[in-house]
């Protein structure tokens, strides 16, 4: 299982937390500290498995960005890892050749993404084709709610006129 | 891709990242903060739009790592927005309000929030609703901070979305992980009898998605209960044949032309979790242990198979292929996916009963993984080369492999290096020791920090544990306290010492070695110790040799006087006693020397060193007579390694534990360890090679108190013999302990047996009856045939003050226990150790927690097989400041007879308290803030027992509460402070004044102040009980006391536990326990 997801820049900025067992802000502090001390530091051609607290962290860069997931010891550590890539490909897919940029003002549609791929610390789909389904019937029931929205307000505005 | 509409959320993201430092970011947090703050004060201002926008910004504040401490109200009231289905605009724009609540709410909140309680009730109606977008927000949400409450509430509903004909594969497979969730996290509550068919037909789904999410449960499911799912292992096996056959599988689940490695991989965990849960349901132990001590367990042949012979072929043949069809290619993600499923195939491969043919077939894999280039590659061929290890015989095979596994160890990354560095010590064997711990040697020095002390702790036992001769052995542990004497614990050169104590051949060798050692320029202090020791004893053999002649080997050690540490200068002073001694015809000159020495410490301020002085310069004037009483050390009685027995209590790694166990099992004849099966007390050892599980020595009170007593008695033997030659300072008292201390629990059977046929045991040490009677209360009287071995009431007061000890015993059954404490929460383990060669049934343990304890016990197995220990963790949680006790009623079946025992458990008001220092500017402030009751409570108390400020102090200090020296003026007065924590109470201040008058000693007032008036009076009476050993509160006369009249049933006295006036009452411990 998946523990938690962590999207460190390479400056050791935080670009994205996900949780899946309980951590108190303290300990995610702590974590997030520790981790990007060691996961940073680290060389280009490394392996890309650290050992930590009893834990394993899979982590991969991509461009500026520490995708780091942490798993619990017996995982599979390269399934994760490519979860990882799914992630990312989805990512990329979706905001059309993702950069970090994308991933800091949108926080908020990665969070949609990620949720659309794992549920519990576990894979919840495999298919790209579907989460950018999935995602693309969200972003569209947005858009007619806020559009709606605005000509109800319209609406409202002539009224009291 | 802009953020439309959302604007001051992206200026706000913007204005952070345009801060130069982290002072300028909080600043601008703390503004934003603030603003959002005052926004949701005045609510009515708020638009849905408004309201989504804050939490976001919440949220993002949050993410950053500040602390968010409101608002959490407004995330989860998105959730409750109201929903119009007649208004389909406001459906709609509350849909996505709706989104935002529940994401936010998954990323902010943990699953033990308040708060989430609230949303239960909405999110119950989404989940059971007809609209789709809600089912999957709802269900993604509990499926990420599910907790119990939530299981409670929803598990029936989300397991009819899950088996439902009408929803749509999106709904399901979220309702899948959800129920995982749920199960994983209380599989107590989500009921999941009959789903077996369920999941059965689960795997029949045609939706790779939905078949998927199922699978992870179905693993979470089989490891809980493999019986009831054994009809899906087929099914799991076809699914894998037609992932690795590739038969209709839809192009968008092929992962770079692999059919869903992730299926693939999930399939062959979930099939091996079929054979691992039958094991650890027949022994009751975790998937982990289990792994670890698979090979014993086929020793016994405990070994499941997959018994359908078509079942069975079919996967041998599919993980043929995929053992066989893995080739490596250029595109590192296909590389990935298709060896992810590759090492799961492998780890299934180990775990079956597999033809050897197969297994030759992994181990040669393995052996190329370790050789190649790719680090991750190589990586994961090292660490499944260890769990084969494990596993199976293919020692020989890895063997080959030695010289490559040594090159990783000096790789320039650190997880690969820690991956060779188990292997190279779990394939350590008599034939290779000498080169591997060499070339851990070597490696040592180079070695980064982070590594050392792992590194030279493995050395030092494989060392002792395969030595091909003791000179080498000494050398090697030398050479280590010479590399990295930092890291080379005690009990490393005590174990040196004892060796050359108990050979007579070796004692030369390993006094030359000292003296070489001695003329190094800078030696670690260890190294001083462990030369000057074996000099002091030996040197006398070097006599004829260069350079060591009395006076030499005095000069070289006395030389390193002025930089050793008080530890190490009592032993320094014995050596120089003892080459005095040996000094035949006596040198003046060295004499006269020595002898300043000793008048210069005499006046030393370390008690230990001043009165060796004198003793030394004493005996030393004696003459002859010193012959007598400096004679050489007699022989230390064989013993398991420190070591190996602290590697085994230390819990570091359960790997290197059980490979410890498996490896002295094995090479019990040709090894240096001294394994328990040579226990003093002789019993006959009917376990031996195939025990399951060696009871560790828990050395708890009986262990200890038989340890002190040999100790006490090798004390005695040493002054007939010699002065003691070991400070009996705090460290060195360990030495004796861990020199001298037997095993605690392979030493008991014997007294076991012993006690067994006196019903009155009557024996020394064991209590009488009577005592115990009143914490022992029997169900029916004649149903405890079996009486516990010592005082019940004497292990609970002594856990109360230590974390691991003994808590009960008889002749059948130890229950150990360990805790670990952490602000309000407390982790117990109870280990349940079966003493007969007979498994011990219908064991029970149920815990009758106090209302102001959350206690949750896993679950305890209902046999214990024979001599066997089981471990069961024990989840504690303060809730509110109480002195009531938790009770454990454990009963168990010994052949025809019931037992049972209600036992306290230590989880007492102390243990929630941490020391903390205050100084005098914290102190008053707060203590004059605090005035008068509740918050401040005052009470004279008479009659107390005398006790010296000193003796008050300490039994302050051993429940954890500091004694603050100097502030106050009166030196007749105590100051104590300390921390409480518990769940609904911040961590709270407590400060205690103790005044006593020096003219009567018998009466005392005391002043206990805190933050929380019930946690006011239950540490003043606390305190009363501790201190004064009396009943505290007026008792109520007639034993039926009322549970409401808990606060004021005094538990019975720790200071005093046997005190006979608090114990003698059955009636009234009862009401005392419960």
């Amino acid at each position: 299982m998946i523990q938690f997801v962590l999207l460190i820049s390479r400056q050791g900025k935080v670009r994205l937390t996900k949780w899946y067992s309980p951590y108190t802000q303290k300990e995610r502090s702590k974590v997030i500290r520790e981790l990007s001390g060691v996961i940073l530091t680290r060389g280009p051609k490394l392996c890309n498995f650290v050992e930590w607290r009893g834990l394993k962290v899979v982590y991969k860069r991509y461009a500026s960005l520490y995708f780091c997931m942490c798993i619990d010891q017996d995982d599979n550590e390269l399934e994760v890892l490519e979860i990882i890539h799914h992630f990312v490909e989805i990512l990329d897919r979706y905001f059309g050749s993702v950069c970090e940029l994308d991933l800091i003002f949108n926080f908020h549609k990665a969070y949609y993404v990620l949720d659309e791929i794992l549920i519990a610390g576990e894979l919840q789909e495999s298919s790209k084709k579907t989460v950018a389904r999935l995602i693309a019937a969200q972003d569209s029931l947005v858009e007619t709610a806020k559009e709606q929205a605005s000509s109800i307000s319209n609406i409202i505005a002539q009224a009291t006129k | 891709m802009a953020l439309s509409g959302m604007r001051g959320l992206s200026v706000f993201i913007s204005d952070i990242r345009n801060c130069q430092n982290k002072e300028q970011e909080r600043l601008r947090v703390d503004k934003e903060l603030g603003n959002v703050r005052t926004r949701f004060k005045n609510e009515k201002g708020l638009t849905p739009y408004e309201k989504k926008k804050y939490v976001w910004k919440m949220l993002y504040i949050y993410m950053l790592g500040y602390d968010v401490d409101f608002g959490h109200m407004e995330a989860v009231s998105l959730i409750s927005a109201p929903k119009y289905p007649e208004k389909q605009v406001a459906l709609q724009s509350i849909g996505t309000t709706n989104m935002v609540g529940y994401i936010v709410t998954s990323s902010l909140l943990n699953e033990n929030h308040d708060f989430l309680r609230l949303a239960i009730n909405t999110v119950r109606n989404d989940i059971i609703g007809r609209n789709e977008t809600f089912q999957c927000l709802a269900l993604t949400m509990v499926g990420n901070i599910g907790g119990r409450e939530f299981a409670e509430s929803l598990a029936p509903d989300v397991q009819k979305l899950l088996i439902s004909s009408s929803c749509r594969p999106l709904v399901r497979k979220k309702a899948a992980l959800c129920l995982l969730r749920l199960f994983r996290k209380n599989p107590d509550v989500v009921n999941v009898d009959g789903w077996s068919d369920r999941m059965a037909q689960l795997l029949d789904e045609r939706d790779l998605g939905v078949l998927t999410s199922s699978m992870s449960l179905l693993v979470a499911l089989v490891s809980n209960n493999h019986e009831a799912y054994w009809s899906c292992l087929p099914k799991c096996v076809k699914t894998l044949e037609r992932l690795a056959r590739n038969q209709d599988i839809p192009q968008e689940y092929t992962y770079y032309g692999i059919p869903s490695p992730w299926l693939q991989v999930s399939v062959c965990v979930c099939v091996c979790n079929f054979l691992l849960s039958v094991i650890s349901h027949t022994f009751r132990k975790r998937k982990n242990e289990i792994l670890r001590e698979v090979k014993t367990m086929r020793a016994l042949q405990y070994f499941p198979t997959v018994e359908d012979p078509n079942t069975r072929r079919s996967l041998f043949e599919v993980l043929q292929r995929i053992l066989m069809g893995t080739d490596v290619v250029k595109n590192v993600n296909k590389n990935n996916a298709s060896h992810a499923v590759l090492f799961e195939a492998l780890a299934l491969v180990m775990h079956l009963d597999a033809e050897n043919e197969m297994m030759s077939q992994c181990v040669a894999l393995l052996g190329k993984f370790i050789a190649v280039r790719e680090p991750n590659i190589r990586y994961l061929g090292l660490e499944n080369m260890t769990r084969m290890l494990m596993v199976t015989d293919v020692h020989d095979i890895i063997k080959r492999h030695q010289a490559q596994i040594i090159t990783s160890l000096k790789d320039p990354d650190i997880s690969i290096r820690r991956r060779a560095l188990d292997l190279l010590y779990g394939m350590c064997d008599v034939s290779n020791a000498k080169d591997i711990v060499e070339e851990l040697l070597q490696y040592l020095s180079t070695a980064d920090f982070a590594m050392r002390e792992e590194l030279s702790l493995k050395a030092a036992i494989l060392a002792e544990k395969f030595a091909p001769d003791l000179s080498w052995y000494v050398d090697v542990i030398l050479q280590l306290i010479d590399k990295a004497g930092d890291f080379v614990s005690d009990d490393i050169w005590f174990r040196v010492v004892q060796f050359v104590t108990n050979n007579e051949d070796l004692q030369p060798y390993a006094a030359a070695k000292a003296r070489e050692y001695l003329d190094k320029p800078a030696i670690h202090e260890t190294m001083v110790k462990v030369s000057a020791y074996l000099l002091g004893e030996y040197s006398h053999l070097l006599a004829r040799r260069p350079g060591c002649s009395p006076k030499e080997i005095f000069s070289a050690i006395h030389e390193k006087l002025p930089t050793v540490s008080t530890t190490t200068i009592p032993i320094l002073l014995s050596t120089y006693a003892k080459i005095l001694m040996h000094t035949q015809p006596p040198d003046p000159e060295l004499q006269k020397h020595v002898w300043a020495i000793f008048s210069k410490y005499e006046s030393c301020i370390d008690v230990e060193i001043q009165q060796r002085a004198i003793e030394y310069f004493a005996l030393s004037s004696k003459g002859a007579a010193l012959m007598d009483i400096l004679a050489e050390m007699p022989k230390f009685p064989e013993r398991q390694s420190a070591l190996i027995k602290k590697a085994e209590v230390a819990e570091v790694d359960t790997a290197e534990q059980s490979a410890i166990k498996l490896r002295a099992q094995q090479h019990m004849t040709n090894a240096l360890v001294v394994t328990d099966q040579h226990s003093s007390n002789g019993t006959p050892q009917s376990v031996g090679q195939l025990s399951l599980v060696k009871i560790p020595s828990i050395s708890g009170d009986v262990g200890s108190s038989c340890q002190e007593h040999t100790s006490a008695d090798q004390e005695l033997s040493q002054a007939n013999g010699t002065l003691a030659t070991v400070d009996p300072q705090p460290p060195s008292a360990d030495l004796l302990g861990d020199l001298l201390g037997p095993l605690a629990i392979e030493g008991l059977p014997g007294a076991a047996v012993l006690s067994e046929p006196n019903a009155v045991s009557g024996l020394e040490g064991v209590p009488i009856p009577a005592d115990d009677a009143a914490a022992i209360v029997p169900v029916e009287k004649d149903t405890n045939s079996v009486q516990p071995i010592g005082n019940i009431n004497e292990r609970f007061y002594a856990l109360c003050l230590k974390d691991s000890g003994v808590l009960y015993e008889d002749p059948n059954i130890q229950i150990g226990i360990k805790a670990e404490w952490r602000a309000q929460h407390g982790r117990l383990v109870l280990f349940l150790g079966n003493k007969n060669t007979f498994p011990l049934l219908s064991v029970q343990a149920l815990i009758l927690p106090p209302v102001h304890l959350k206690i949750e016990l896993s679950l305890v197995p209902e046999t214990i097989p024979p001599r066997a220990q089981v471990q069961c963790p024990l989840e504690v949680m303060n809730l509110h400041p109480s002195r009531d006790v938790a009770v454990l009623d454990f009963s168990y079946k010994c052949g025809t007879s019931m037992a049972n025992v209600k036992l306290r458990l230590p989880a007492v008001l102390n243990k929630f308290l941490q020391p903390i220092t205050v100084s005098a500017e914290e102190f008053f402030p707060q203590w004059r803030s605090l005035s008068g009751p509740p918050l401040k409570l005052q009470e004279v108390v008479r009659g107390v027992r005398p006790l010296s400020l000193i003796d008050m102090a300490n039994i302050f200090t051993s429940f954890q509460l500091t004694v603050c020296q100097g502030l106050d003026p009166n030196p007749n007065n105590l100051i104590a402070s300390t921390t409480f924590y518990s769940e609904t109470i911040r961590p709270m201040l407590c400060l205690i004044r103790i005044e006593t008058d020096p003219t009567d000693r018998t009466q005392l007032r005391i002043t206990v102040a805190s933050g929380d008036p019930t946690l006011t009076f239950e540490l003043m009476e606390f305190i009363k009980e501790q201190l004064a050993g009396i009943p505290t509160a007026p008792r109520p006369p007639a034993p039926p006391a009322a549970p409401g009249a808990q606060p004021t049933n005094p538990a019975a006295p720790v200071a005093q536990p046997t005190n006979p006036a608090a114990l003698t009452d059955p009636g009234d411990l009862l009401a005392g326990l419960l």
